[in-house]
């Protein structure tokens, strides 16, 4: 049905494909034009947006002094270890 | 076989690996410090506990130095280090009776990005298919700054512990950690179509979860009317 319609329900499970730019072009075409004429799925659209946004807010966790010194005390130990890091330096 | 990678590696990269390969300890140290809290987050969306999620990140750096020698730099650092991350976190989610499963989607539940009941339904004679009621646009901009948005984040926070782990690790490295899909499927071992569909599902879950929140918080606190 390459002429037919997007309808509002079939659109929100495109727009990943959408913001990710994985549509082929005539369904972007077709994405477009609904929202053009759709206030509703431009602000369902933006709340997407919003999402990724958000979501990209998050931090990831600080590292932990424990875990730094952990770490460090393998890296050393993996140091230590006969051929491990040729050329460490002294 | 080739003995040329089939990627070159970037030239920092190249003397980074020098420099861990030579034992230099701040070497090592930036690259836990860029790498290891998104190690541990990966790692909690296969083990569940972020105590455990900790012990398999900490595991992977061990075995990460133990095969830098054997590394040749066909994939980069990062993708390595991750790999060796899943497979580590595999072999701690078995021992916990955890079963994961990433490429598998057949079993993961198929629901819409929008409750069906949004939309008007097939039985309407001009709109069917097409919103119900007006969508209300968010406002989240305006609480740049705000102490709502500080919530608004915990809230996103609870529905990214809360999504399915597949989904969860997908838009974790695709929009926490802004990953090119690419690195995401080799590292999940996922197709891009695959790929996509975990982070439809995780990104619409997201949104209804903020949804939820904002409507509670507007019909709780906010004058309706002025």
């Amino acid at each position: 049905m390459p002429d037919s319609t997007l309808t509002c329900q079939e659109l929100v499970e495109l727009v990943t494909d959408y913001l990710e730019a994985a549509l082929p072009p005539e369904d972007c075409a077709r994405f477009d034009a609904h929202l053009l004429g759709c206030p509703d799925c431009a602000v369902y659209v933006d709340q997407m947006r919003a999402t990724i946004r958000l979501t990209g807010e998050l931090s990831p966790a600080a590292l932990s002094d424990e875990a730094r010194r952990k770490l460090l005390d393998a890296f050393r130990d993996w140091r230590a270890q006969p051929g491990a890091a040729p050329s460490a330096p002294a | 076989m080739s003995d040329l990678p089939s990627l070159p590696s970037r030239p920092d990269e190249s003397q980074r690996l020098a420099a861990l390969r030579a034992g230099d300890e701040a070497a090592f140290l930036a690259l836990v410090e860029q790498y290891h809290a998104a190690l541990v987050r990966l790692a909690t969306t296969y083990v569940g506990n972020p105590a455990l999620a900790e012990d398999v990140a900490q595991e992977t750096w061990v075995r990460a130095l133990r095969g830098l020698e054997r590394f040749e730099a066909r994939s980069s650092l990062k993708t390595w280090l991750f790999r060796i991350l899943t497979n580590t976190a595999l072999t701690y989610a078995k021992r916990a009776g955890r079963e994961i499963t990433f490429s598998d989607l057949a079993g993961d539940d198929d629901e819409p990005a929008v409750e069906p009941e949004k939309f008007l339904p097939a039985s309407d004679p001009e709109w069917a298919g097409h919103w119900a009621a007006p969508l209300q646009p968010w406002g989240t901009e305006g609480l740049e700054g705000r102490v709502e948005r500080r919530e608004l984040l915990r809230q996103v926070e609870a529905a990214l512990a809360d999504l399915p782990p597949n989904q969860r690790a997908v838009i974790t490295l695709h929009d926490v950690e802004g990953w090119a899909a690419q690195d995401i499927c080799n590292v999940l071992g996922l197709s891009e179509t695959n790929q996509r569909v975990l982070l439809h599902r995780a990104r619409a879950r997201v949104r209804r979860a903020v949804t939820r929140f904002i409507e509670a918080d507007q019909s709780a606190g906010e004058p309706t009317d002025a």
